[in-house]
C-alpha cells in the first residue's frame, strides 16, 4: 500500500509537471471506445464573457485542442484483456489527437470503468498537539483512518476526505486554520483489482506516455454530468458503458459510493446477436439504428431486414420487426437497472434526501430508457449529458463522452487525496536513526 | 439472386475488408518526434543549413576552385569596368591659367584611357586641392568620358617679401604662389615682418583706409608679431597700435590734411599711444626747432 501511495504521489508530481508545460492528454479506456482529449492550460481565464461558458466549474482554464473517439480494441469489461490490442487503439487515438491538436503530448491521465471497484467509509479521530489545525494535523487524521481489509492484490484508486469534523461541528470542508481539540474525519476510499491498474499503468508506458494519473470513470462520469446542485444535493450517476455499468453517488460535492455493475451494452449486443442469430457486427449495428425498450403498434410493422452472407438464401432474406429487437433488448436493459438498484440500495441511497440519479454513458442512448429507468430506479431520473467544455467539438458532446469530459475537470482541479498530504513522521521507518544512534554510542 | 441490404454485401468484398487503422509503433514514435518542436526546426532548418554549408565546404575545400571562384569574379569586374561606358579619354581643366592647368595635368598623372571605376576620385581631388593656387576644385565624370575638373583659383592681393623670398598671398593670407622679384606685381602692396601673413586681412584694411597716403605707401611692416608700421617714402614711418590701428590712422589722416604733418620733416608718427601722439623729427629740423625756441644744445659732432 505504500508502495501505491509513493506511485500515486509520483504520478501527482508528473501531473503538476504537466500543468507546467501546459498540454496534457486525457485518456478514457473504454470497452467500446477510447477516447483521447488533449487539453492545454493557459494559466488565465481568457474567456469569461464570450462564448457562452461561464466560470462553470472553473473549467475555462482549460481548452480541448484535439480530440479523438476511436474504436477500442482488447478491452472487455473495462479492463484489458488483449495488451497489443489496447496499445494500438490507444496510439491510435493518441495520434489522431495529436493530429487534430499539433503538439506532442507527454503525460496523460487516464481513467477506465473495470476492475471491480470497491467503496470503503473510513473514520478518523485526532487530537490536536495546539489549538490550531495545521496541514500536518490533517495528514495525521487521514493516517489515522483504520483501513479496513481490501483483500488480496487490491490497491486504492481513490481516497478522499469527504467531511471533517472539529469537535463537535461536522461538515467542514476545510478544518485547517480553525481552532478546536479534536479533529475527525470521513474518508471515502476506492480500491480496485492491482493488476487491472498495473495493466493499464504497463500500457500507457508503452505508448511512450507518462501516466499523470489514474480514476475511476464512474466517479468522472458523475464529475461532468450531474450539475453543481445534483453534487452538493445528493445524486446518484449511472454510467451505461458497454462492458460495465457505473455507478456513483455524490453528496457535498463529493463522492461517497462507488460500485459497478459488470454488464453493458456489449452484453445487449450478445443478446442480439443471439437471439436473432447475427454477427456482433451486425447485431450492434441493429441495436444502434433500431434498439429501444419501449415498443408500441408501430414496431410491430417495423420491419428489419437482417441480412447475412452466409449464401443460404433463406438466411440471408430474414427479416424481424422491431418488436423483437426490442423484446431481446428489454430485459437484458432491465437487468441492468435493477443490478445498480440493487447496489444503490445496498449502499443506502434511499436514505438521501434528493434521490436524483442521472443516467449517462453510450448505453443511456436507447430511446425510452428514461422511462423505463423511472419505473426501476424511483421517479427523479434524467439523462445526463457531459458539461460544455471549450474547445470540445460537437461530435464530442453525447453521452459516451461524459467520462472523458469529467477527467478533463478532474485534471484541472483534482480532489484531494490521501497521498496529498505528507506521512506523519512516525510512519517513516525509525530503524535507521536508531541505528545511527547505536554507532554514535559505539564510537563514543 | 443477391439480397438488397447493405450489411452483408461490404463484408463479403475482399477489397473492402478494413485496414488495421492503428498506427504502427515506428509511425507513432516518428509522428510524436515530428511534433517534438526542436526536432521540427532542427529539421526544417538545421538540416538544410547544415547540409549546404557542409556542400559549400566541401565544394571549396579545394584551393584551386576557390582560384577559380576568384578569378570568375575579377574577371567579371574587369569586364564591366572596362566597358567604353565607363572609359575616361579626356581630360579638361577649366577655370585655370594655362601654367595652372599644367600643373594640374601634372599633379593628377592620369595615364589616359582609363576606367573612370579605376579613378579614386576623391583622393586626386584632395591632392589637387593641396595645390597653394587653387582654393576649390569639383571634379566629374561627364558621360561622353571626359574628366571634368573645375578649378577656383586663389586671388593673389597682396605681396609678402620675408628671407626666404617673395611670395604672393591671398586675401585670407594663404600663399598662392612665389614671384622672382617684387617688381613683377607692383599693382600689389607688400607686406613684411614676422607674423605677417597671418594679419593680412587686417594689412587690407589698413590700406583701404589710407586713401590719401596711399601713392606714398611703400608698404606695411608687422613689428614683434602684433601691429604694422606703415612705410612711407622719405624713410617716414607711422607707428600704428595694436588695438584700433584704423582708428589711429585716421585721425593721423585728419591730422595730416589740416597740418601737413606728413609733408614736413618727420621721421616718424608714433600712434601707439591713442592719447599722446608721437612725433620723431629729422635731426635737422629738430635743432632748427630748438634754435627758434631759443634752446642752446650743446651738440657734439658724435
Amino acid at each position: 500500500m505504500t508502495d501505491f501511495y509513493h506511485s500515486q504521489r509520483a504520478m501527482r508530481n508528473m501531473r503538476r509537471v504537466a500543468m507546467q508545460r501546459g498540454v496534457i492528454a486525457v485518456l478514457d479506456i473504454g470497452s467500446s471506445k477510447v477516447a483521447c482529449l488533449i487539453l492545454r492550460f493557459d494559466g488565465v481565464e481568457r474567456l469569461r464573457e464570450s462564448d457562452g461558458v461561464g466560470p462553470m466549474a472553473g473549467q475555462s482554464s482549460f481548452r480541448v485542442i484535439g480530440f479523438a473517439n476511436v474504436q477500442s480494441r482488447g478491452v472487455r469489461l473495462g479492463e484489458i484483456s488483449v495488451m497489443n490490442e489496447t496499445e494500438s487503439a490507444i496510439r491510435t487515438a493518441v495520434q489522431r489527437a495529436q493530429k487534430m491538436a499539433n503538439v506532442r503530448v507527454d503525460h496523460a491521465i487516464a481513467c477506465f470503468s473495470g476492475g471491480e471497484v470497491r467503496s470503503y467509509g473510513l473514520a478518523g479521530e485526532w487530537e490536536l498537539q495546539d489549538s490550531v489545525v495545521s496541514e500536518h494535523d490533517v495528514a495525521r487524521v487521514l493516517a489515522a483512518c483504520d483501513v479496513p481489509d481490501i483483500g488480496e492484490a487490491r490497491e486504492v484508486l481513490h481516497a478522499q476526505p469527504v467531511n471533517f469534523a472539529l469537535d463537535h461541528r461536522s461538515g467542514l470542508d476545510d478544518p485547517r486554520g480553525q481552532i478546536g481539540n479534536r479533529l475527525a474525519c470521513d474518508l471515502h476510499l476506492l480500491s480496485v483489482d492491482a493488476s487491472v491498474v498495473q495493466n493499464l499503468i504497463y500500457c500507457i508506458k508503452r505508448c511512450d506516455l507518462e501516466l499523470a494519473g489514474i480514476a475511476s470513470s464512474a466517479y468522472m462520469a458523475g464529475k461532468s454530468s450531474l450539475v453543481e446542485d445534483e453534487q452538493e444535493l445528493g445524486a446518484a450517476c449511472i454510467d451505461m458503458g458497454a462492458g460495465s455499468t457505473g455507478i456513483s453517488v455524490f453528496l457535498k460535492k463529493h463522492m461517497i459510493y462507488a460500485d459497478c455493475v459488470r454488464m453493458g451494452g456489449d452484453h445487449v449486443t450478445s443478446d442480439i446477436s443471439k437471439g436473432l442469430q447475427v454477427p456482433l457486427t451486425t447485431a450492434e449495428k441493429i441495436k444502434t439504428k433500431f434498439g429501444g425498450v419501449h415498443a408500441t403498434g408501430m414496431d410491430d410493422r417495423d420491419i428489419i431486414e437482417i441480412g447475412g452472407d452466409s449464401g443460404d438464401w433463406e438466411k440471408d432474406r430474414r427479416q424481424v420487426s422491431r418488436t423483437e429487437v426490442i423484446g431481446i433488448m428489454r430485459p437484458r436493459v432491465e437487468e441492468i437497472l435493477e443490478e445498480a438498484r440493487a447496489r444503490l440500495d445496498a449502499a443506502g441511497f434511499d436514505h438521501l434526501r434528493s434521490r436524483q440519479i442521472v443516467l449517462t454513458g453510450g448505453g443511456s442512448q436507447i430511446p425510452g430508457i428514461d422511462g423505463l429507468a423511472a419505473r426501476i430506479l424511483g421517479q427523479r431520473v434524467r439523462l445526463g449529458r457531459p458539461l460544455r467544455v471549450q474547445g470540445l467539438p460537437e461530435r464530442g458532446t453525447d453521452p459516451s463522452i461524459s467520462a472523458a469530459v469529467g477527467l478533463c475537470l478532474f485534471t484541472a482541479h483534482p480532489q484531494d487525496e490521501w497521498w496529498d498530504f505528507d506521512i506523519p513522521t512516525e510512519r517513516y521507518p525509525a530503524r535507521s536513526f536508531k541505528r545511527a544512534m547505536k554507532w554514535f554510542r559505539d564510537n563514543w | 439472386m443477391r439480397s438488397l441490404n447493405p450489411f452483408g454485401r461490404r463484408a463479403r468484398d475482399p477489397q473492402t475488408t478494413r485496414r488495421d487503422p492503428a498506427p504502427s509503433r515506428v509511425s507513432y514514435r516518428l509522428h510524436r518526434l515530428w511534433l517534438t518542436p526542436f526536432f521540427r526546426v532542427a529539421f526544417r532548418v538545421g538540416l538544410p543549413g547544415f547540409a549546404l554549408a557542409f556542400g559549400g565546404g566541401l565544394y571549396l575545400s579545394s584551393p584551386d576552385r576557390r582560384a577559380d571562384i576568384g578569378s570568375i569574379y575579377v574577371d567579371l569586374r574587369e569586364h564591366v569596368k572596362n566597358r567604353p561606358e565607363f572609359l575616361v579619354t579626356l581630360l579638361s581643366v577649366d577655370g585655370a591659367s594655362p601654367e595652372l592647368a599644367q600643373v594640374v595635368r601634372e599633379t593628377l598623372s592620369l595615364p589616359l584611357p582609363q576606367s573612370s571605376l579605376d579613378i579614386d576620385l576623391e583622393a586626386a581631388r584632395a591632392s589637387l586641392a593641396a595645390l597653394d593656387p587653387i582654393s576649390d576644385v569639383q571634379m566629374r565624370v561627364q558621360p561622353v568620358g571626359i574628366l571634368q575638373v573645375l578649378v577656383t583659383e586663389r586671388e593673389p592681393a597682396i605681396v609678402w617679401r620675408m628671407p626666404q623670398g617673395v611670395f604672393l598671398l591671398d586675401e585670407e593670407g594663404t600663399r598662392v604662389a612665389q614671384i622672382e622679384s617684387r617688381l613683377l606685381r607692383e599693382d600689389l602692396p607688400l607686406i613684411a615682418g614676422e607674423g605677417a601673413e597671418k594679419a593680412v586681412p587686417e594689412a587690407l584694411a589698413i590700406l583701404a583706409s589710407a586713401g590719401p597716403i596711399l601713392p606714398r605707401v611703400r608698404g606695411l611692416v608687422r613689428m614683434g608679431a602684433r601691429r604694422w608700421d606703415i612705410v612711407l617714402d622719405r624713410e617716414q614711418r607711422i607707428l600704428l597700435p595694436v588695438d584700433q590701428p584704423i582708428r589711429a590712422l585716421e585721425r593721423l589722416l585728419a591730422l595730416d590734411q589740416a597740418a601737413e604733418l606728413l609733408e614736413r620733416d618727420v621721421l616718424a608718427v608714433d600712434l601707439r599711444l591713442q592719447d599722446r601722439p608721437t612725433l620723431r623729427l629729422a635731426p635737422f629740423a629738430l635743432a632748427e626747432l630748438r634754435r627758434m625756441r631759443g634752446i642752446i644744445s650743446v651738440e657734439s659732432d658724435l
